[in-house]
């Protein structure tokens, strides 16, 4: 490692304020005052606005030989599916882990 | 304003957050084992894992530190990837932001994708639910991840490579995370938002660590208010 102890706890320190006041911020700021109607209703899409392209990334990764995983993807998309049409959380993970599961164990 | 934090809630959030433990322990063993083999000592690892507590960013800060960069850049890589974190934290102020404030101050620190995906998950589902509600659900949501998270770094970082075996379970966090969001794509508008949060992040990768998703997120969250505002809720 070519940091010294001290420059390393200087950068987690920096790191664990800067995320804490990130993750802080409006919750503190704003505190119990009522956001103007346009900021709510951007506000609404947040979950399905982050979610989705955090994951994509994740699903659609090549392996070393560059290469995507065509069962990740369809259990990706049984999750989704079955997620959406079920209106939970439980149906989409047992249908994506099982098709993940099945479909390795088959090819 | 409450004061109380609802147990019943804590408890129904406590068991919705379950899943997720089988993807944040071997994550967290993770941390572990490559940060005290990128030459931090256990007691930096467990600093990383509980004064940052996010882990995509404490991959990306090691991996930085591996490549010796520059303090400057470490720092601003890790704090991009956690900037989308402030998008959670305005997301769920019309939710607890009327909480006092010492509850705030203690679901900031767990506000993380985890945390926040489980919440929001049941906060749009009926019934609805009180501020005290919202608030124990969302504790309860990673009561047990975070004291397993810190166990999970510190095995990691003290074991090393043999703790985790085989054992391999990345495949999983994609499909918990859609199983989230999955239910709450109710109109038109959620999905526009979520299929332009694909297609800009992926279109949008180039962009360095993180930043890509940022400003995906926002062209998403402009998509599905904008078809909200012309077509109504």
């Amino acid at each position: 490692m070519s940091y010294s102890d001290g420059q390393i706890w200087l950068m987690i320190v920096i790191m664990g304020v800067g995320t804490y006041l990130i993750r802080f911020s409006f919750l503190g700021l704003i505190g119990n005052r009522k956001m103007p109607e346009w900021a709510l209703r951007h506000l609404r899409y947040t979950p399905v606005a982050v979610l989705p392209g955090l994951v994509a990334p994740l699903v659609l990764a090549k392996d070393a030989s560059g290469q995507m995983d065509p069962i990740l993807i369809l259990a990706a998309i049984a999750t989704g599916t079955v997620g959406w049409w079920r209106k939970g959380m439980f149906p989409g993970i047992i249908a994506g882990i099982a098709t993940f599961l099945i479909l390795n164990a088959l090819f | 304003m409450p004061s109380t934090i609802s147990k019943s809630a804590f408890v129904s959030g406590f068991w919705a957050g379950l899943p997720f433990i089988a993807v944040g322990v071997p994550f967290s063993l993770f941390f572990g084992i490559i940060a005290t083999e990128a030459g931090l000592s256990v007691a930096q690892a467990m600093g990383f894992t509980i004064v940052v507590i996010a882990g995509a960013s404490q991959f990306t800060a090691v991996q930085l530190m591996i490549e010796a960069v520059p303090v400057w850049s470490v720092l601003a890589a890790a704090l991009a990837v956690n900037l989308r974190m402030a998008m959670y934290s305005a997301s769920l102020q019309p939710h607890i932001g009327a909480a006092p404030l010492w509850q705030r101050m203690l679901c900031a620190y767990i506000n993380f994708d985890a945390s926040y995906a489980i919440s929001m998950a049941r906060y749009e589902q009926d019934p609805p639910m009180s501020v005290s509600e919202k608030v124990g659900y969302f504790l309860g949501s990673v009561s047990l991840m975070t004291p397993l998270w810190f166990l999970g770094t510190y095995f990691g970082a003290v074991f090393g490579e043999s703790f985790l075996g085989s054992f391999d379970v990345t495949f999983a966090m994609p499909i918990l995370f859609l199983a989230l969001v999955a239910p709450m794509v109710k109109t038109l508008a959620h999905l526009a938002a979520a299929v332009t949060s694909v297609v800009a992040t992926l279109a949008l990768s180039f962009m360095p660590s993180g930043t890509g998703l940022l400003v995906a997120a926002l062209l998403a969250m402009i998509v599905g208010a904008e078809i909200e505002r012309r077509r109504g809720r």
